[in-house]
Parts: structure tokens; C-alpha cells; sequence
């Protein structure tokens, strides 16, 4: 079989017996990125040659004493607003297209440490906003399942490039849906970890109360073990929760779901709702019944203010965090400028793409003197409802079940004229991350275009391992992870 | 038409921490440019900042000095503008909660004590510098200092005159640097002050238009600039003028304000909690644990030198205005029990000599054992005060025993009888009239004789025995 | 809300945002209809409820103050679009804050 067919757990087990050199797994790699990448786009930058050199000093390394950590010689692909040291990380925005951070991302140190192999930084939502990857500075990702379709967004590059077998697993990050949504689009696991589970530090900053990092990965073992790896207090980042690592491998050991209550929200599955995706995930609550789970019918009756909440909130925290981008210390910088003002205007102008351009605007209107209250304040009181609606719920139930995304990915350009729309296809995945929640999207079935459909499991704060537990049982049950898509 | 002025201030110090407010780098002053940065205060894309514990501390030790109450839950904000020593493009701050709130110092000047009102006091970090020369016409920026932890203390507008403000000043910087929180330079900018000044016609209550004024460093500059600006907008306003509210700058060469080329727009620093952070909480049992342990301040130090050693409020005050000096104060006055005699050396010869050489009280070579070694000698009259002043340039600098000098130069007092008789009996007969004098029972004659007598003893004798002499002689 | 080109203008000043005329026209037909949205958030009664900013609850997160190595000058400069000896180059300000 060929190796970028094996999962991650699967291809370490074989790099560990000894069966295949770190170098191999590279050349086969490059090979399957240098046969797919033309029709998928996944990456912004392929680091081939530091690649094959880490790969060939780890061979040489490991010659000498055969000691092995979690994640050697594994290819990772990294998205690209994650920073690397000495490596460009772009944010797919014309404003950082020659940016070479001077750092490593906490996550990536600690993907460092256990000797990954970095592939290469994945293709964005500029900055990490947008739902579809259209809004890339250096153009679309696509959908290995449909190129003409997206392969959604912001982590739309990981989530192609793991579905499309160019890197045995990625790391994404996921404000308001970002690894999540694309994982359903694609066809593969998807996991956003509870607000302050894993370190920020290095996360180029979108909207920082809503900013997680996390694995997408080809199955829920695979993130899983890469959430293992990346999960952790971290000095750097003030909120990052120091709280103890569980062994999360250790919890998919556990296959039935008896006494499991797992809860069926119903403003989840209203109008709106795509007829394929509506049928898989009722299809999915029944297979998590028949493993045992008890199902009941929960309300999250704020679930229609999140999308507003999270405009609000999110926009105005970016409109602040993107404000260094000013062309003095790092970045672009507007050619011929008179004076200073200018240099900002014209550099934020040209650097910015539309859509960047549109979430500053929004989030400093909301902050502006006068709205403040009506726009901030409100939203942040919203979001305290949207919360304690999540704590009632999870008084009676562990895990929450939802559909992913309101519909099947989308055809390129068929959003993208209409904002609001585009905001509203987050629809399900944004609650989660106004209150912090770990979140889990897999796959569940295949709409009747031959497009996946992912459903998503909600869990309390901090109990990922329940959430995995259920999503491995599930899809050692179903086995739709197994589909992989003809790409053409 | 007379004013009354109505002033405010604004005082941004600098705290002595070791790293910055937010990032582990350094706060040296004057390092080559952008040599102390790192990703989190270059504003590096991704970088995340992490509160200084000890900056807390040191804002609540200020605050409870300051009279302040501390909150016990505050929260640090954003405030947003651009600006080129401002990598993030914003600045974290305090807004809607500062850490101290209402509290007040006492000044005095001339007219007795006063008590200003502190607003609030937050804490914020520091800008970068923009230097405004380069090859190419443009301007540089250093970010060495940005992210400096700084207390930034607002006045209600309680001060009426220059010397208010100078005063204020000057008790606010005593106070910090008794904490140790501040180094108090000036020059440096770790202590820097803007006035906010206005006019009203005396009696009415509304307050008239303000004006700040920023770019003054120095005690003087702050009198200068305070008084130049009540003039120019009496002049203003007697003019029948209107007051704009503006920003103006010190210019020390011209000894004048200038308005600052201000922006057009008006200021809207859309302020909001910083997600980065998460919010303090300080107990009520950690705050007392501070009070508890706060140094006598200033004030407190000043009534107690009165009161304990019997000084002159004059002394007392130049005494405690640094608290090396009155730590040196107390440690000579614990071993020598003339407080008076003491508070003369160390005001006078003492502070003199570190004056000339630049030398701060810590660092003296003339430690107080060996400054009360010398008052000894003077006390038990191995030396007359006249030699022990003339001996104190080289006793300080020097490090020999006041022994070892005296004898070097033959100084040793005088207190042979026979020697001493012969003195005074020249003196006597060349001042017939005030012996005569003095047998008439003018007693303050004395005084005039045993001056002839040291003076013609080149300073020598002992001032105690020529006194028992001649009285004896004078019958 | 209806946000007009004259709210837009002045934002985009705020933000230090040059936008055409074109961009104008556009923002404030978007921001409109995203704030007419954003305005059924007063269908909730938040009377009473406190205000979310971290989720998580934590507090009093500090550091020690201890100073650490900074970045050689050299890399803090590496990624600045414009540089003269060890500084930032920037065009000359005129306007102090």
C-alpha cells in the first residue's frame, strides 16, 4: 500500500518497527503533492528541502540509536497563520506574503520536540476569515471530492490536504467553525479543543477569545494523538488553562456508549437545513442510540443570536489585533507614500483583502464612540446567554449532536458577493466557540452529489476524551472515514 | 478681571521592574536601539503578552502610599491608535477599571499643608521612542522601551500655582522612590509629568478651557512652563481671546509654550477589555500584607525626625527628601545622641562632598561610623570643630582615620596649660578694653576672647580648656 | 442601522483604511445589512446579565519578573520593510499623539 495511504497512527507504528525510513515517507509525499496540488491548491508554501533535510538527519540519527518520539519522521502540514521559525507564514494576505517569523508557535516547538516533519503551511481565509478559502490572497483551495466546489474555509488548505492524502495530518485553527466546517467539506475529522486546552502563542491573533488550534486529522484517532501532542499549559499564553493532560488515546478505548446521554438541540434542525445533510445526521443520532447512547431532545434557545453575537465580537477583537499591520515593523508597506498617514492608508489598503477589509471596518464601527454598548456590550451579554444555555444543557446531557454545516460544500463563487449569507452558513459551529466548548466534526455520509456531510459532537469544557470516545465508536461503526475521494 | 488657576496633573513613572511589563526582555535605558525587543513587544504577529507580577505589586504598594483604594478586580484594556513607537497599534492600558482609585498626598509650600486628590492610578506599558533624524529625512524608531511597565497617576485639578505643581511633583517622586518603584529620573523619562491647566475669573464654578502641556523635564521647566502658560492665557482671555483646548510643548530654549501640531480628528481610542488577559482579583488579605509592610513614607518621616530627635522642621524635611539620606541620618543618630550636631554634618560638609563628586549617600566612603569616629573626636575634644571641617574634604575622599590626618598635618588640638596660658596672655594684653569690660560683668565678652585666643592658636587649641583658663585668669 | 458613506469615511479613517469611492458605496451597503442583523440581538433580554469576556473563568495569570535574552537587533529588524542602522525607518512624523 502506498504510504500516504496509512493514517498517522498506522504509518508510525511502521516507521517505528523500523519498516520504512523518514525519508521514504517525504519522497512519497512530495510525490502525491506534486501529482494532486496542481488540481487541490492546498498549500502556500511546500518546504520540500528542509523536509527531505530533517527527514535524512533523523535516518541518520536514528542509524545510530533507534529511540523514537511521538511524532518522528511524521509529515505535518501546518496552517499558514501558525508561525514558524524561519519559515513563511503568510496568512494567505498579501500584507505578509514575505513575512518570515523570527519564532515557533508554541504548538509547533512542541510538534519540534517530538521531531514532526513539516510538509509544508496550508492555504487560508485570509487571516483566517471567510468559511470557503476563496478569500486566499494567492487564490481558492479546492475540494478533493468536487474541484469545484470549496473545500470551506478558514482551515480550507489543512482540511484538503489531509482528505486529499498530501500530509498524513494538519493542524487548522477554528474561530468560528474554521476546522470543523472544512473537515465536513472534505470528508475528514475535524477537532476544535476547549478554549485554553492548547497554547494561542503564535497563532496569528483573528479574534483572540474565540482562537483555538487544532488537529485535522483522517480519523478520530489521529486527532486524538495529535491533539496528545499539542495539548498543554502554556506560560506564554495567558489563557491557556492550566489543568492536566488526560491520555486521550486511552479514551477510544471504550467502544459501547451505555449510559452516555447525548443531547438532540432542535433549533439545530430547522428550515434552512440541507434535506441530505438532515437525513445523514438523523441517520448518525440512530447509530449513536444503537451503540447504546440514551438520546434526548435538548433547546438552546439563544442559538439564533451566536452568528450576530460572533460578528460582533469577533470583528471588533480583529479590528484590533490586525492594527500592526501598518507597514513599519514587519510586512508590506505601500510603495511612494507622502507621509505618514499615507503609508498606513495606502499600506492597509493595498495589503488587505475584502473580506479582511469588511471584518476592520464592522469591528471598529462596533467599538466606535456612541456604539459601544449597543453593539460590544450587547453582544457580550448575549454571549453569557449563549453559555449558560450550554450549561443547562450539559446538566442533562454529556455530549451535544449536531449537524456540521447547514448544507454540503458549496460551488466556488456561489457566496461570495453576499457576506451575510457567507456568515450565516457558520451557523452551527459558531456557539460552540462563543462558549469555549470542544467540538468534534466527522464524517457521516455523503450527500446525493457525492459530497460529504459531517456531523459534529459537543462536549463540556475539557472533556474532549468523551467527545472522542463517542465520535470513535461511531465511526468504527460506520467506517465512512474509509471513502476517499477520485480526484480529477 | 482676575483668575484663579486651576491645574492638574499627569505623571507617568516608570516601575523598577527587572523585565517589561508584559515580556521578559530587559528595561535598561540606553542600550543600542532595538537591541531589547523580542516578538511580544515588537507587536510580532502571534506573540501573546503575560502579566509582570511584580509591576502589580509595585502599582499596589504606590496606591496604598498614594492613599489610594485598590481594586480588588480590574481588568486591562486596549487602547487603539497608530502610531509608530506603538508596535501593536494599541496600547494595553486601564481604562474602565484602574488598579488605584481616590486617594491623595499632602504637599506644603509656603502657605502650609494641602491636600491633593489622586484621581486614579493604572498600570500600562511603555512606548517605544521615535528619533526624528535620519539620512533619508524620515524618522527612527527604537522599541527598547516599549512594553516598560508604567504607572500612569492622575490629580483631580486640586493645584492653584507653579509651586503647587512643584510641590506635588516633588512629594509624588519622594514617595515612589521610598518605594523603590521608581529610580525618579527625570531626564531619563522614568518620571515624566503633564500639567493640564486652565483659567476661570475668580468665583465661578464652571472650569474654562484646558490646556496640556507636555515635553518638561525637569523641576524647573515644570515652574517655568506652569507660570509662562498662566501669563499667556491671562493675556489671552484680558485680550477678550478665546482658550483652545490644545496640546502644548515646552520649548526650553525660548522658554515658551508652542501648540503641538495636533490631529484634526477627535480622539476614539474604542477601548475594550484585552482578550489576551485575563482579569486580577487581588484579596483583601494580600492587600493588607502590603499595607502592612510599607516603608515610613516621606511625610510620616519628616513628623517622627521633629518629634524623635527634636529637629527643626527644616532639617527634618531635607533630611527625609531622599531615604538614603535619612537612613544614614538615623543610622549616625543611633550611635552618636546629638541629633542636631549630626542633621549639621550630614546636611552640611557631608552632602557638600557627594554634591562635588557626584556620589549618591549609599555609595559614600564616609559610612556613618566613620562619620560619628569624627563627631567623637570633636565631642571628646581631641580635635576642635575648625579642624574637623577643614580635614573633612580629605577624610572623605581619602578613607584615613581623622587620627591619621590630623597628625599628617599637626593638627592635634592643643590642651597643654602652659601653652594655653601663654596664648591667652598675649591675647589679654593686646584687648585691655574688653578685659576691662568684662570686669564690669560683660559676660558675652568671653565669647570674643576665647576667639582671639583659637584663632592666634592657628585653630589648635581646645576651645573647652581655653574657656576654663580664662575665666580662671579673668577672676 | 444604516450606515451612511460619511459613517464609512470616518470609520475608515479610525481604522487607517484608504477605501475608493466604490468601496465606499459597497461597505455601507454590507455593514448595513450585517448591523440590521446584528440589531435582532435586542430581541434578548440581557437585563441583569453579566457581560462574557474569557470563558474560561480564570484569573490572576502572572509571570515572575524575571528578564530573559532579548532578539539579537539584527532579527528583530529582519522582517522591517524599511530600516536604516538599528532603527525602523519610517517618514518623518510631524504629529506628535
Amino acid at each position: 500500500m502506498s504510504l500516504h495511504k496509512l493514517t498517522l497512527f498506522e504509518l508510525q507504528k511502521q516507521f517505528k518497527a523500523g519498516e520504512v525510513t523518514a525519508t521514504e515517507i517525504v519522497r512519497a509525499y512530495f510525490l502525491r503533492i506534486s501529482q494532486v496540488e496542481p488540481k487541490v491548491k492546498a498549500f502556500v508554501t511546500q518546504a520540500k528541502e528542509s523536509a527531505f533535510l530533517q527527514a535524512e538527519t533523523l535516518d541518520q540519527k536514528l542509524k545510530e540509536w533507534r529511540k523514537t518520539k511521538s511524532l518522528t519522521g511524521m509529515p505535518l502540514a501546518v496552517k499558514d497563520n501558525i508561525c514558524t521559525d524561519g519559515v513563511h507564514t503568510t496568512c494567505s494576505s498579501r500584507m505578509l506574503q514575505n513575512f518570515v517569523p523570527p519564532y515557533d508557535a508554541t504548538v509547533v516547538a512542541k510538534l519540534r520536540s517530538q521531531e514532526y516533519i513539516l510538509l509544508g503551511k496550508t492555504n487560508l481565509d485570509e487571516f483566517a476569515m471567510g468559511s470557503s478559502t476563496e478569500n486566499s490572497a494567492f487564490g481558492p483551495s479546492r475540494n478533493p471530492w468536487n474541484v469545484h466546489c470549496v473545500p470551506g474555509g478558514s482551515s480550507g488548505g489543512s482540511a484538503a490536504a489531509v482528505a486529499a492524502e498530501e500530509c498524513v495530518a494538519a493542524l487548522g485553527s477554528d474561530t468560528g467553525g474554521s476546522i470543523r466546517q472544512p473537515a465536513a467539506f472534505c470528508g475528514v475529522v475535524g477537532l476544535k479543543p476547549t478554549y485554553g486546552r492548547v497554547s494561542r502563542y503564535g497563532l496569528v491573533a483573528f479574534a483572540s477569545s474565540l482562537d483555538q488550534i487544532g488537529p485535522i486529522t483522517r480519523d478520530v484517532s489521529d486527532a486524538a494523538f495529535l491533539l496528545q501532542a499539542i495539548a498543554g499549559h502554556d506560560p506564554m499564553d495567558s489563557t491557556s488553562v492550566d489543568r492536566s493532560v488526560p491520555d486521550y488515546m486511552k479514551a477510544l478505548q471504550k467502544k459501547n456508549l451505555k449510559a452516555l446521554k447525548i443531547g438532540v438541540p432542535a433549533e439545530f434542525f430547522t428550515e434552512g437545513l440541507d434535506p441530505d445533510v438532515d437525513q445523514a445526521v438523523r441517520a448518525a443520532i440512530g447509530e449513536l442510540k444503537s451503540l447504546g447512547a440514551e438520546i434526548k431532545e435538548i433547546s438552546l434557545p439563544s442559538t439564533g443570536a451566536a452568528v450576530a453575537v460572533y460578528y460582533v465580537i469577533a470583528t471588533a477583537e480583529a479590528s484590533s489585533n490586525l492594527a500592526r499591520f501598518d507597514g513599519v515593523k514587519f510586512g508590506f508597506r505601500a510603495k511612494e507614500t507622502k507621509d505618514l498617514l499615507e503609508l498606513y492608508m495606502k499600506t492597509r489598503q493595498e495589503g488587505f483583502g475584502p473580506e479582511v477589509k469588511r471584518r476592520i471596518m464592522l469591528g471598529t464601527y462596533v467599538l466606535s464612540a456612541g456604539y459601544y454598548d449597543a453593539y460590544y456590550g450587547k453582544a457580550q451579554a448575549v454571549r453569557t446567554l449563549v453559555c449558560q444555555d450550554f450549561a443547562a444543557a450539559f446538566n442533562e446531557v454529556d455530549l451535544i449532536v449536531t449537524p456540521a454545516t447547514p448544507t454540503p460544500a458549496f460551488k466556488l463563487g456561489e457566496k461570495s458577493e453576499d457576506p451575510l449569507q457567507m456568515y450565516l452558513s457558520d451557523i452551527f459551529t459558531i456557539s460552540v466557540n462563543l462558549a469555549g466548548l470542544p467540538a468534534i466534526a466527522l464524517p457521516c455520509g455523503f450527500s446525493k452529489t457525492g459530497l460529504p456531510i459531517g456531523v459534529q459532537l459537543i462536549g463540556r469544557a475539557f472533556e474532549e476524551e468523551t467527545m472522542l470516545r463517542a465520535a470513535h465508536a461511531y465511526e468504527q461503526a460506520t467506517q465512512w472515514h474509509l471513502k476517499k475521494p477520485m480526484i480529477r | 478681571m482676575t483668575y484663579e488657576t486651576v491645574i492638574g496633573v499627569e505623571v507617568h513613572a516608570q516601575l523598577r521592574t527587572n523585565s517589561k511589563m508584559f515580556c521578559g526582555c530587559g528595561t535598561t535605558f540606553g542600550l543600542s536601539a532595538n537591541s531589547q525587543t523580542c516578538p511580544v513587544c515588537l507587536g510580532l504577529p502571534g506573540s501573546l503578552p503575560v502579566i509582570n507580577r511584580t509591576a502589580v505589586e509595585m502599582a499596589v504598594r504606590a496606591g496604598l502610599a498614594l492613599n489610594c483604594t485598590i481594586a480588588a478586580s480590574n481588568q486591562f484594556a486596549r487602547k487603539n491608535y497608530f502610531y509608530p513607537d506603538l508596535p501593536k497599534g494599541y496600547q494595553i492600558s486601564q481604562y474602565e477599571s484602574p488598579i488605584c482609585q481616590h486617594g491623595w498626598i499632602e504637599i506644603r509650600d509656603g502657605s502650609g499643608a494641602k491636600q491633593i486628590r489622586i484621581r486614579r492610578a493604572h498600570l500600562e506599558e511603555d512606548a517605544g521612542k521615535n528619533i526624528h533624524e535620519t539620512g533619508t529625512g524620515g524618522s527612527r524608531v527604537d522599541l527598547n522601551r516599549a512594553g516598560t511597565p508604567l504607572l500612569e497617576i492622575v490629580t483631580e485639578p486640586d493645584m492653584g500655582s507653579a509651586d503647587e505643581v512643584v510641590a506635588y511633583l516633588k512629594g509624588l517622586r519622594e514617595i515612589l522612590m521610598y518605594l523603590a518603584v521608581c529610580d525618579g529620573n527625570m531626564e531619563e523619562g522614568s518620571f515624566r509629568c503633564e500639567p493640564n491647566l486652565s483659567l476661570r475669573p475668580s468665583g465661578q464654578k464652571e472650569f474654562g478651557t484646558k490646556v496640556e502641556l507636555k515635553n518638561i523635564n525637569s523641576f524647573k521647566y515644570v515652574k517655568d512652563a506652569v507660570e509662562y502658560e498662566i501669563k499667556r492665557q491671562t493675556k489671552v482671555l484680558n485680550e477678550g481671546g478665546k482658550i483652545r483646548q490644545e496640546t502644548r510643548l515646552w520649548n526650553i530654549e525660548r522658554g515658551e509654550t508652542a501648540v503641538m501640531r495636533s490631529k484634526e480628528e477627535a480622539h476614539d481610542y474604542r477601548y475594550f477589555p484585552d482578550p489576551d488577559l485575563v482579569p486580577l482579583k487581588l484579596d483583601e488579605e494580600w492587600i493588607e500584607a502590603f499595607r502592612t509592610s510599607l516603608p515610613e513614607l516621606p511625610a510620616a518621616r519628616t513628623k517622627r525626625f521633629v518629634s524623635d530627635y527634636g529637629l527643626p522642621e527644616y532639617d527634618a524635611t531635607i533630611l527625609t527628601a531622599s531615604k538614603g539620606m535619612a537612613d544614614y541620618f538615623e543610622a549616625c543618630a543611633k550611635q552618636f545622641n546629638q541629633p542636631k550636631t549630626v542633621s549639621n554634618w550630614v546636611m552640611g560638609e557631608l552632602t557638600r562632598e557627594l554634591n562635588n563628586s557626584g556620589t549618591d549617600i549609599s555609595a559614600s566612603l564616609v559610612t556613618p561610623e566613620r562619620l560619628v569616629s569624627l563627631l567623637q573626636m570633636v565631642d571628646k575634644e581631641t580635635i576642635s570643630l575648625k579642624v574637623a571641617r577643614e580635614i573633612f574634604p580629605e577624610f572623605y575622599s581619602s578613607g584615613k582615620t581623622p587620627e591619621q590626618i590630623v597628625q599628617e598635618k599637626g593638627l592635634t588640638q592643643v590642651s597643654d596649660e602652659g601653652t594655653l596660658e601663654k596664648i591667652i596672655e598675649e591675647v589679654l594684653s593686646k584687648n585691655p578694653g574688653q578685659v576691662v569690660q568684662f570686669k564690669e560683668g560683660k559676660q558675652q565678652v568671653l565669647g570674643f576672647l576665647v576667639g582671639q585666643v583659637m584663632k592666634a592658636s592657628g585653630g589648635k587649641a581646645n576651645p573647652g580648656k581655653v574657656n576654663e583658663l580664662l575665666k580662671k585668669k579673668l577672676g | 442601522m444604516e450606515i451612511t458613506q460619511q459613517d464609512v469615511e470616518k470609520v475608515a479613517q479610525l481604522a487607517r483604511l484608504a477605501v475608493t469611492p466604490a468601496e465606499k458605496e459597497t461597505f455601507a451597503k454590507q455593514l448595513t445589512q450585517i448591523l440590521v442583523h446584528v440589531d435582532t440581538l435586542n430581541q434578548y433580554d440581557t437585563t441583569g446579565v453579566e457581560p462574557t469576556a474569557t470563558v474560561m473563568g480564570q484569573v490572576n495569570v502572572l509571570r515572575e519578573d524575571l528578564a530573559r535574552p532579548s532578539l539579537p537587533s539584527n532579527k528583530a529588524l529582519a522582517n522591517a520593510p524599511e530600516r536604516e542602522a538599528d532603527g525602523f525607518v519610517v517618514p518623518k512624523i510631524l504629529e506628535e499623539r
